[in-house]
């Protein structure tokens, strides 16, 4: 197992070199530069401003420059701060993406999960449809409708709940985390939900069922853990985008977390930043489907990890 | 599997599931940070869009971290909370009789947020750190006007030979390369504040971050988390700190103006950046008293390319075009906060100088169409051959709204459909500077000074915001001769005049002034409307909180 | 494959009904527009922001540069359809291969292909497509070819997952046991034991790829204008949300009423096709 996740790992620095220059490629041929302005530069200036950020170098080589500054753990100052270094914005503003993600994640895996197997184990029945028209209606609602709602329904009407982030007191998470939860839950509910059932009509379930096992029993013993790998599958990247946060919520309610950077960071042609966060992103991603595919292992014992 | 035949597994997973249930909830209903106290109710929220990029005056050409260094830092001169002029770090000043020399006398008791003295010194370090090209400053307009300054911007002279010298600890001449008539306005500027000198030299860039920036103005920086908060306290070594009454200020980023609307009436944010556009009556009828619109210094205007067909070369084609809009509309029924529809490029209100006027502004729309049907006929289009015009915007509701609208008035007038490209902002910028794609774009100027000059000088030939492309010698010479004249009156006829000759060759079409606008709370005592929409927080305080009155 | 099985029996009444409320939209989608006497671009300054009426035949009211809801919301409809199908159909065909091969084949070439993947996988979606929309000028190809582009990805690793487990299964090991062809076991055993999950995962798709472009329009680097699409017009009605609901409430209504159907469908389709039913053993 460490053997296969060291392998998994070094395998994976190829891949974050090819997202690395895949990424340097596309922000530097975006037309514009980082220090464009409605007020235009004279020549001198903008000359003095491209020599001191080594952006009058050829590309090729700020692109070795760069790497060699990551390889020291340097991802360099961002052209949006300019005061702070990329490292610090990103220590800065993910805790609280991660604090957010993560406990809309585990609420949605709960209730979505919960939700899913309720439905699988009654399918057509008037649960089944309940459950499934709720999780539907989750997902048919696009985030940034349902967000501006539930400020306006909990925040401005009710006044029960904060309407932003910077508030003094409790509640500030309340809304961001349902509102984050909400698309998850129904995602989770729907695949667990088919993929239990397809369990659920396999010979082998079939056969126990046929030895006059309970529904629990089969559950237990041949159902659920199968049953999880799409799931799994489904969470290796969800979990990636939900933990680097997520550029609607924290719009609408003001968020200092990471999700807005990558964005703001596109348009503001914040070169460093926009590396950084890819970087950042890459190496979630590839963590998380390392653990997914030891979970696969772990899961189902016949799918060999090699 | 043999684990997996425990019985009670399925109620572990239900017990689980609860605990994990319990704990999210508990998270999130606890009450993270406590309850605000007396102490800290003195403190003004505002909210301020985007954030600033940097508090190095010299790096930036954020309007945000030019607000936010007005609470921190003060120049020579100053402006009180109508946008007039008054005395700064200098308490007086003599200007030579060709106006080409200015002696400022510092005020004894000015300070640093460490308790070091303001001296003539820093003000000179200041200046010639702006203009020296490692700096590699961003806003560099203001210290243009000093003796040399463009010849060491340029890498021609040492910065040491920036007309700057400090006499005495307390005296500061400074050198002008021409009567410069709004010199002292340019002063007040952040770009002009001066400059801790040993803290740049202990912390090299890093300076302008909490911790190290020093700086003289009425507030300090205490705190700064990109992308959420700025936070100022109260300088308690600035010489009018006695007139300062609020202790905190709390500048809060939050760039959509929905959500920064939604803080304010939860009772979150005393000042907004600004009204979100789409529910603007809405938040007339409901914040009467709150809303503050005011004329701002600001022109949203439509530029040509007027160095590529189809608008090269045809002032009448352009000229139709201007006319077939119907301005009016355009505030009162799309835009609708109070704009004022522009004829001119310079705003009015400027005292002394009399704006110059599109020709066709004293017509009502349908002469004004009927006009521009005739000029459009004669540039050689019409029915069968109708113009084929890309109209290039930054993305933004307003921005689409206001084009959409536009499109529809030509395709009414004239009968030609205009293409609409909306281009993210960066993009644009880099194609209007590029003038090859670009044809109609949209832009907007803004004054950095209250004087005509601020906005004519955007059209000089080398200037580097004349997106369009236009040359005009004429036009050079009028700026020119403005620039070296000493008299007022003179100098605002030049002006005048050289106004006269954008508008007849117009390669621009003014739309209208900007206003500005912001909710206050009721509980801001000390708020006055100005064109430059500057609002510091020295001037406002919270009469109904302990120690704001 | 036994599909004599799933023809010959009737559909079950949900997807009939979702059947028939999607082609009830799309066609009224496609008809609805050339009824109306407005045209949608036609912006008119006395009459912005109008509640709906029969007045003006303005049915669903009109928007704030005074244009008619109603054919801008079925042209919309139309324009969100498209995209979601093309982008849905373009996903499912690379993904279902590429995940299928990847799977059962296995071993290295299982790794390298996963590795091509998991590289693409390792690019912030917003991000690409932010940077595609700023180069390319917001070309309107390229919202399919983003939104297909990556959702294959998905589709690629669900399918090579399900493959995974299902390869190690009795009948396939029992298949392979006595000589039968791989691509023979792809066909025959593996892709037909797929189909629900892929179904499922396509019915996700379809609504993904619409919230997908609603929320780039969401970001402003949607549609060009006049050209709209359902996400266009709820992105463009969140602000006016509290003066003028229609702008926001009529098209999201639709796309709610799309998205769930679209869902309801996949479901139905689902227990229709019987995953269950079809598991013959290897012949």
């Amino acid at each position: 197992m460490l053997r296969f996740a060291l392998g998994r790992l070094l395998a994976a620095i190829p891949t974050l070199l090819f997202v690395v220059l895949l990424a340097f490629t596309l922000v530097r041929i975006a037309p514009g530069g980082p220090f464009d302005a409605e007020r235009g530069l004279p020549p001198e200036v903008e000359a003095n401003i491209a020599e001191a950020y080594h952006l009058d170098e050829p590309l090729p080589k700020q692109f070795f420059r760069y790497l060699g500054g990551v390889l020291r753990g340097d991802f360099g100052p961002s052209f949006r701060y300019r005061n702070y270094s990329v490292t610090e914005i990103i220590a800065d503003s993910f805790p609280t993406s991660l604090l957010l993600g993560g406990l809309a994640m585990l609420l949605a895996l709960v209730i979505g999960l919960g939700a899913g197997v309720l439905a699988a184990l009654r399918p057509n029945t008037f649960t089944d449809r309940a459950v499934m028209a709720v999780a539907m209606t989750g997902i048919s609602i696009p985030i940034f409708v349902v967000a501006p709602l539930l400020v306006l329904l909990f925040a401005v009407s009710l006044g029960w709940l904060p309407a932003g982030w910077t508030a003094q007191g409790g509640g500030r998470l309340v809304l961001p985390v349902l509102a984050l939860a909400l698309p998850q839950v129904a995602y989770l509910a729907r695949i667990s939900r088919a993929s239990l059932l397809d369990v659920l009509g396999s010979d082998y379930v079939r056969t126990a069922r046929a030895q006059g096992l309970t529904t629990a029993a089969i559950l237990r013993v041949h159902a659920l853990k199968p049953a999880l790998i799409p799931v799994l599958s489904y969470l290796g990247p969800a979990v990636a985008a939900v933990l680097t946060g997520s550029v609607v919520v924290e719009q609408v309610f003001g968020i200092p977390g990471l999700g807005r950077h990558f964005v703001t960071g596109a348009l503001n042609r914040d070169y460093t930043l926009v590396m950084g966060l890819v970087i950042l992103y890459a190496a979630l991603i590839i963590l998380l489907n390392l653990l997914v595919d030891i979970l696969y292992g772990v899961l189902d014992p016949r799918v060999r990890t090699q | 599997m043999t684990e997996s035949q425990n019985p009670r597994r399925l109620p572990l997973f239900a017990l689980l599931a609860g605990v994990v249930v319990v704990v999210v909830v508990a998270v999130l209903l606890q009450r993270d940070g406590e309850a605000p106290d007396v102490a800290e109710q003195n403190t003004l929220h505002r909210g301020i869009g985007s954030d600033p990029d940097t508090l190095d005056a010299h790096k930036t050409n954020a309007l945000q971290s030019f607000t936010v260094l007005n609470d921190l830092g003060e120049g020579l001169m100053a402006d009180d909370r109508h946008g007039a002029l008054i005395p700064g770090v200098a308490e007086s000043h003599v200007v030579s009789e060709d106006g080409l020399r200015y002696t400022f006398k510092l005020r004894e008791d000015a300070r640093w947020s460490n308790g070091d003295p303001v001296t003539a010194g820093d003000f000179a370090y200041a200046y010639r750190r702006l203009a020296d090209p490692a700096t590699a400053a961003l806003y560099v307009d203001s210290v243009t006007a000093i003796a040399n300054a463009k010849a060491i911007i340029a890498g021609e002279l040492e910065p040491d030979s920036l007309g700057v010298t400090a006499i005495d600890p307390l005296t500061l001449e400074i050198s002008l390369e021409q009567p410069t008539p709004y010199f002292l306005a340019l002063l007040v500027h952040p770009s002009m504040h001066p400059i801790h000198e040993s803290s740049v030299k202990a912390h090299g860039d890093a300076f302008a971050r909490p911790g190290n920036l020093v700086t003289n103005g009425a507030y300090r920086l205490t705190g700064l988390r990109p992308g959420a908060i700025v936070e100022l306290e109260r300088n308690d070594y600035y010489w009018d700190n006695a007139n300062t009454a609020i202790d905190r200020v709390h500048y809060h980023v939050l760039p959509e103006p929905m959500s920064e609307y939604n803080r304010f009436r939860s009772g979150e944010l005393h000042i907004t950046d600004s009204v979100p556009t789409d529910i603007f009556e809405q938040v007339r009828e409901d914040f009467p008293d709150e809303l503050k619109v005011a004329t701002s210094f600001t022109i949203y205007y439509y530029g040509y390319n007027v160095i590529r067909p189809p608008f090269k070369d045809s002032p009448e084609l352009r000229q139709a075009l201007s006319m077939a809009i119907d301005r009016d509309v355009l505030v009162e029924k799309i835009t609708r906060r109070g704009e004022q529809p522009a004829y001119s490029w310079v705003p009015p209100g400027i005292e002394g100088y009399e704006s110059a006027q599109l020709s066709f502004a004293g017509l009502s729309q349908q002469e004004r169409t009927e006009q521009a049907r005739r000029l459009y006929q004669a540039a050689g289009y019409g029915e069968d051959n109708p113009l084929e015009v890309e109209l290039r915007y930054n993305t933004s509701d307003t921005h689409q709204r206001i084009a959409l609208a536009i499109q529809a008035m030509w395709r009414e007038a004239l009968g030609f459909e205009a293409t609409l490209i909306n281009e993210e902002f960066r993009v644009l910028l880099a194609n209007m500077q590029a003038r090859e794609v670009t044809q109609v774009f949209r832009s907007s100027w803004k004054g950095a000074y209250v004087d005509a000059h601020s906005f004519l000088t955007a059209f000089e030939s080398d200037s580097p915001s004349n997106l369009a492309g236009w040359v005009s010698e004429e036009y050079d010479d009028l700026m020119q001769r403005a620039a070296t004249q000493t008299d007022p009156g003179m100098r605002s006829r030049y002006l005048e005049e050289a106004e006269r000759l954008l508008l007849i060759e117009q390669p621009l079409i003014p739309l209208y002034f900007y206003v500005s606008k912001h909710l206050v709370s009721t509980e801001v005592a000390g708020w006055a409307d100005n064109a430059l929409d500057r609002h510091h927080s020295r001037y406002l305080s919270l009469p109904g909180v302990a120690g704001g009155g | 494959m036994n599909t004599e099985r799933s023809r010959g029996r009737p559909l079950p009444p949900l997807v009939r009904s979702t059947l028939a409320v999607l082609l009830a939209v799309m066609l009224v989608a496609l008809l609805g527009p050339g009824l109306s006497p407005n045209d949608g671009v036609d912006a008119r300054f006395d009459r912005i922001l109008s509640p709906p009426s029969l007045d003006g035949a303005h049915y669903f009211g009109t928007d704030d540069l005074g244009r008619d809801l109603f054919v801008r919301t079925l042209e919309g409809t139309r324009m969100t359809l498209l995209v979601a199908l093309v982008a849905s159909v373009v996903s499912l065909v690379i993904g279902v291969l590429y995940g299928a091969t990847a799977g059962f084949i296995g071993g290295r070439i299982d790794a390298v292909m996963m590795r091509f993947v998991d590289s693409l996988y390792a690019m912030p979606f917003i991000f690409l497509v932010i940077l595609l929309m700023v180069v390319f000028e917001q070309n309107f190809l390229l919202i399919f070819v983003a939104i297909g582009a990556v959702n294959w990805l998905d589709m690629a690793r669900i399918v090579r997952g399900q493959t995974l487990s299902l390869k190690e299964r009795e009948f396939v090991a029992a298949a392979r046991l006595i000589g039968v062809p791989t691509g023979r076991i792809i066909l025959r055993h593996i892709a037909p034991n797929l189909l629900g999950i892929v179904l499922v995962y396509l019915t996700l798709t379809i609504p993904q790829a619409i919230l997908f472009e609603s929320f780039l329009s969401f970001l402003g680097l949607g549609l060009q204008e006049p050209d709209a699409s359902l996400g266009t017009l709820v992105a463009g009605g969140v602000s006016t949300l509290e003066t003028a609901p229609w702008v926001l409430l009529i098209p999201s209504s639709i796309l709610f009423i799309l998205l769930l159907a679209f869902n309801f469908l996949g479901d139905g389709l689902r227990d229709a096709t019987d995953v269950r039913a079809r598991r013959s053993p290897s012949s």
